[in-house]
C-alpha cells in the first residue's frame, strides 16, 4: 500500500509476488470467501443458540470456518510464506472433509445435526470436496510463476 | 414469504450467471451491459429486503427465525455487488466467473430464504 500511486494507472493496483489471488485465483479466494461467510455465521448462530444439541457438528463447523479463514487471507495476502500456508490448509481441508464425510456415513448418530462437511459436503454441491483439489492445483501452478 | 418476487429473483440471478457465464467462455470480462445486468438484479434484493422488512414489522414470524431470515436477505443484497466489484479488479474471464459465482450463490440462498420463511408450511 506504500506505493506512490500513479495517476494514469488504471489496472490492477500491482502484481502481487505469487499472484496467487489474481486470475483464477480471483475465483478461488471469492468461493474461500463466500464459504468463510457461509460456515462462520452457520456456526456462530449454531453454537450461540443451540450447542447443546450437537455438540460435535457445530464445532466442526467452526474448525471449517476457521480454515476457510485462513485459506481466504492467505490468497488475498499472496506471496511464497501465504502461498505455501494455504496449501497446507488445502491439504488439512480436504482431510477435514473426507474425515467428516467419512465420519457421518459411517455413525450419523454422532451428528444430530449436518455441518458443512457433513456427507462429504453434499449440501454445498460439493464443493467443500471440490474447493481444497483445485486450491491446491492452483497453488502448485502458480509456484512456477505462471502468471 | 412473496414467492413471486423469489422465484423473479432467482431466475434473474440464474440468467445473470449464464450471462456472464457466456462472456467467460468467450474469454471477455464483464462489460457495461454485464453491470447494468447486476444492477437490475440487486434492485431486485432490495425490494426483496424491504418487503421482507415490512412484512416482519407487521409481526410475521420466519419459521427458523428473524436473526437468521435478516442476516439472509443481507446477504442477498451483497452478494451480487461484491463479485461486481471484484470484476472490476480482474479484467479477465476469471472476473465474469467470479460473477457466475455469485448469482449462483444468490439463487441458493433464495431457495433457503423460502425455507427459513416458510419451513414446512408453505407460507
Amino acid at each position: 500500500m506504500a506505493e506512490p500511486a500513479p495517476s494514469t494507472d488504471t489496472g490492477p493496483p500491482r502484481e502481487r509476488r505469487g499472484g496467487i489471488g489474481t486470475g483464477p485465483g480471483t475465483l478461488l479466494l471469492t468461493l474461500y470467501g463466500i464459504f468463510t461467510v457461509g460456515a462462520a455465521s452457520r456456526s456462530i448462530v449454531q453454537l450461540s443458540t443451540r450447542f447443546d444439541e450437537a455438540p460435535l457438528a457445530y464445532l466442526l463447523s467452526a474448525l471449517a470456518a476457521l480454515v476457510y479463514a485462513f485459506i481466504t487471507v492467505s490468497l488475498v495476502r499472496g506471496g511464497e510464506r501465504a502461498r505455501r500456508a494455504a496449501f497446507g490448509c488445502c491439504c488439512a481441508e480436504l482431510l477435514g472433509v473426507l474425515t467428516v464425510g467419512t465420519w457421518t456415513l459411517l455413525t450419523p448418530s454422532a451428528f444430530p445435526d449436518a455441518t458443512v462437511w457433513s456427507d462429504y459436503g453434499m449440501g454445498y454441491l460439493f464443493i467443500p470436496v471440490i474447493l481444497p483439489v483445485t486450491g491446491m492445483l492452483w497453488l502448485r501452478r502458480s509456484r512456477r510463476g505462471h502468471s | 414469504m412473496l414467492t413471486p418476487l423469489t422465484v423473479v429473483l432467482t431466475v434473474a440471478a440464474l440468467a445473470l450467471a449464464a450471462w456472464c457465464g457466456w462472456a467467460a467462455y468467450r474469454d471477455q470480462p464483464t462489460k457495461d451491459w454485464h453491470f447494468i445486468g447486476m444492477a437490475v438484479v440487486t434492485l431486485l434484493a432490495l425490494v426483496q429486503l424491504a418487503v421482507g422488512i415490512v412484512r416482519l414489522a407487521r409481526g410475521a414470524d420466519p419459521a427458523e427465525g428473524t436473526a437468521i431470515f435478516v442476516a439472509y436477505m443481507a446477504a442477498v443484497v451483497a452478494c451480487v455487488p461484491v463479485v461486481g466489484l471484484i470484476s472490476l479488479t480482474e479484467r479477465t474471464k476469471w472476473g465474469s466467473l467470479t460473477v457466475v459465482a455469485g448469482a449462483v450463490v444468490l439463487a441458493v440462498l433464495q431457495a433457503r430464504l423460502h425455507d427459513i420463511w416458510g419451513g414446512g408450511n408453505g407460507g
